[in-house]
């Protein structure tokens, strides 16, 4: 557990000091999510209807962009040797990313997509839904990408390939976030789409780490 | 630090890279405070052999034991009695030197300064490790081995860069490794300061 902790303050501290990157996927949520309102048109009507939608699929684009680099640098100046060699399994490891990863993409959307969707003029009483949706969702983001970031590591064109591959993954947070999101808005209750949100991170929270650590070692060998 | 009577021993080693049979039949043994120098040409395997030992590596065919019990079967548990230095340095070079070595030490609470100053890096270690040259790089990278508990450390070319001063000061160190019952197995192509060690030729 000690090395857990060791490996996500690492990550962090590297965040930090590299905080252009961090920045920049904030910066692409905001800008990509405003591109909206000049291609569709100003009208509240048609740009509240679809705000929670907006609002998903940019973080989920926003949320891919750091992915390519989650492994790739460690890989490339023999880190991740030393991690894998550090006691802690490959998985704790593939864990301990995954955090790092929501920590420092994850949250900073969540914290942007409240003024976005309200920038978009989404229903008020949807806002909150959208949020906890989201606060259930982008972990599953990290998790997935985490997942598939270690899949493709060391293939060639890897980075073409990451999106490919985690997209189709990730469609079903998709479709139940923003139906949850979209149901608050219309009078009905949240609460299915916001379980079965829940029951997805409760499976992938164990099995994409797995999954993460196995590619993990065959990556390095 | 002292481990008691340890032994690594390899059994009939083989392993593919890619599709190529790099070692094959490979068997020694490396007891407490021995050290074991591979030699030959590039692309003989002698990084695949010290990947293997790590526990990076799957072989093919054969065993690697560790007090006579198999050592891969526990990767992670395998991974805290290896100390590797790689033919790569991974050092960040974002961060200051002290920090590059701030996870390293997290595992073992042993004092960063005192490995700076085992390597002669004190006067550097609030510097960016960009800011380092190839040589000081490679002695933050060994480094590493003072701030690790591991008994076995596995060196590829480790005295890459290093001038004459750093590798008598490394010399020491193997030394007082050894001494305290640790083992070395070192690739090379350039005499390490390793006295009475066992030679094993790669081909």
């Amino acid at each position: 557990m000690r090395v857990f902790w060791a490996v996500l303050s690492r990550d962090l501290r590297l965040s930090l000091r590299h905080g252009a990157d961090t920045l920049a996927v904030l910066l692409f949520f905001l800008v990509t999510a405003s591109l909206f309102p000049l291609a569709i048109g100003p009208a509240p009507d048609t740009l509240g209807r679809i705000a929670p939608g907006i609002v998903w699929v940019c973080a989920l684009l926003a949320a891919l962009l750091p992915l390519d680099r989650l492994f790739g640098a460690d890989l490339e100046d023999g880190s991740l040797d030393l991690l894998l060699l550090s006691g802690l399994p490959a998985f704790g490891i593939a864990a301990a990313k995954a955090a790092s990863h929501w920590l420092v993409t994850g949250m900073p959307l969540l914290l942007a997509a409240g003024p976005v969707a309200i920038m978009l003029r989404m229903p008020q009483d949807g806002l909150p839904t959208l949020l906890l949706g989201l606060l259930l969702g982008s972990p599953l983001l990290s998790l997935f990408g985490t997942m598939g970031a270690s899949i493709v590591l060391g293939a060639r064109r890897g980075g073409v390939l990451l999106p490919l591959l985690v997209l189709p993954l990730i469609t079903p947070v998709l479709i139940f976030g923003a139906a949850a999101a979209d149901a608050a808005t219309g009078g009905l209750s949240p609460r299915p789409h916001l379980l079965l949100l829940g029951a997805m991170l409760a499976a992938a929270l164990p099995l994409c780490p797995l999954a993460a650590g196995a590619g993990l070692r065959a990556a390095v060998e | 630090m002292d481990w008691g009577i340890n032994v690594l021993a390899a059994e009939d080693i083989a392993v593919f890279r890619g599709e190529r049979l790099v070692l094959h039949d490979l068997s020694f043994t490396v007891p407490s405070g021995g050290a074991l120098v591979l030699a030959g040409p590039n692309g003989s395997g002698k990084s695949t052999l010290l990947r293997l030992l790590a526990g990076l590596v799957r072989p093919a065919a054969g065993r690697v034991l560790w007090d006579g019990a198999d050592a891969l079967g526990d990767l992670a548990g395998h991974g805290r009695r290896v100390a590797y230095v790689g033919h790569q340095d991974a050092v960040k070079p974002g961060l200051t030197v002290m920090e590059n070595l701030h996870f390293a030490a997290s595992a073992s609470d042993r004092p960063i300064a005192a490995a700076l100053s085992a390597l002669g890096l004190q006067a550097l270690a609030e510097l960016p490790a960009r800011m380092l040259s190839a040589g000081q790089k490679r002695r933050l990278a060994l480094s590493r081995l003072m701030l690790s508990t591991a008994p076995l450390w596995l060196l590829d070319e480790p005295t890459l860069g290093l001038d004459t001063g750093s590798i008598e000061r490394f010399g020491t160190l193997l030394a007082a490794h050894r001494a305290s019952g640790g083992m070395v197995v070192a690739a090379t192509h350039v005499p390490l300061p390793l006295p009475d060690a066992a030679g094993l030729r790669l081909s």
